[in-house]
């Protein structure tokens, strides 16, 4: 069993060793600006809705409803799960990820909407 | 080398990788984590309008309700950033303040898709009603489901702090918890304008 004094040297070495930065003023400045991001995502809703009765009637609507999600999901990313300041390894692991991840969802995509398009024979679904 | 140091590496030991194993695991499960969401997602989109029956998503979905779950998660990924910035400066009380609000949030985000979903049935749309209800269901339940054993988990580590297990040494165990709670929010930056905007 440790000896309680001989863990506390070692915590406080290794605390010491890592140096954790204090950081909480900007991941309140990034809450900030998350929480900004969301309602410019809900006005550019509204704005659209009310202009063309529905949101996807106007063209700038889903360009604009996407770089904001991708700039909030960036945010989040780098600052919050530490991507920014964490190894490239790490970086790769998630950016792999989402390379394969976006490809999973454009292939399936162009499958189906070949299938819609080019098929007369549909299945009848409800 | 002092029975200290020897602890601290022990704590910390060294990785072909120089990295954490349990946090290159974490990463790795993440990665997995984005392709099933994204199968998800894309059968979504997939049958987005297909639906020959209503209910449909203009006659049902609340995007102030939303929006206010969405408020929720964000905060959330706030909060537990600050308590593990807490945990790291060693700082106990904030790290279980930040955390229990983190938990908070989340319940309550529980709580909001819990009453969106009986509304939601209520008003007739179910599983086997048509394809937006299967699809959605599927989708914004699995996110749920993510939700609830994260706070699960959270709540563990809530109670390994106020027992004083965290020390900034430790403050690892937070970390890992901390990134499945920020992919869960991340996948709702995602769900949120692909599925209740864009309807």
């Amino acid at each position: 069993m440790a000896h309680p004094h001989a863990t506390g040297d070692a915590t406080a070495a290794v605390a010491h060793e890592h140096h954790f930065p204090e950081k909480a003023g900007q991941y309140v400045r990034i809450g900030i600006i998350l929480v900004v991001l969301t309602a410019l995502e809900v006005g550019a809703y509204e704005v659209a809705h009310r202009a063309h009765g529905t949101a996807l009637g106007a063209v700038w609507f889903i360009p604009t409803i996407l770089a904001l999600s991708a700039l909030k999901f960036a945010l989040v990313a780098l600052y919050y799960m530490h991507l920014k300041w964490d190894g490239r390894l790490l970086k790769g692991v998630f950016s792999f990820s989402l390379f394969v991840a976006a490809i999973v969802i454009l292939a399936l995509m162009a499958l189906m909407f070949y299938h819609y398009a080019f098929s007369a024979t549909l299945p009848k679904v409800t | 080398m002092t029975l200290a140091h020897a602890e601290a590496h022990a704590l910390h030991p060294e990785t072909s990788t120089g990295i954490d194993n349990r946090k290159l695991a974490i990463w790795t499960f993440i990665g997995s984590e984005c392709l099933f969401f994204a199968s998800l997602i894309s059968t979504y989109l997939v049958y987005k309008g297909k639906s020959l029956v209503g209910p449909f998503p203009r006659d049902i979905f609340e995007i102030p309700l939303v929006t206010f779950g969405t408020a929720l998660l964000l905060f959330s990924s706030l909060f537990v950033v600050l308590s593990l910035n807490a945990a790291e400066q060693g700082n106990r009380k904030k790290t279980i303040l930040w955390l229990a609000l983190t938990i908070t949030c989340g319940l309550f985000f529980i709580g909001m898709q819990v009453y969106e979903f009986s509304h939601f049935v209520h008003k007739g749309l179910t599983m086997q009603g048509n394809l937006f209800g299967a699809s959605f269901y599927t989708l914004t339940g699995f996110h749920g489901t993510h939700v609830t054993i994260g706070v699960i988990w959270l709540f563990t580590v809530f109670i390994e702090v106020l027992r004083g297990k965290v020390p900034p040494a430790k403050a690892l165990n937070l970390e890992i918890a901390a990134l499945y709670w920020h992919f869960v929010d991340v996948v709702w930056i995602v769900i949120f304008p692909v599925v209740y905007l864009m309807n």
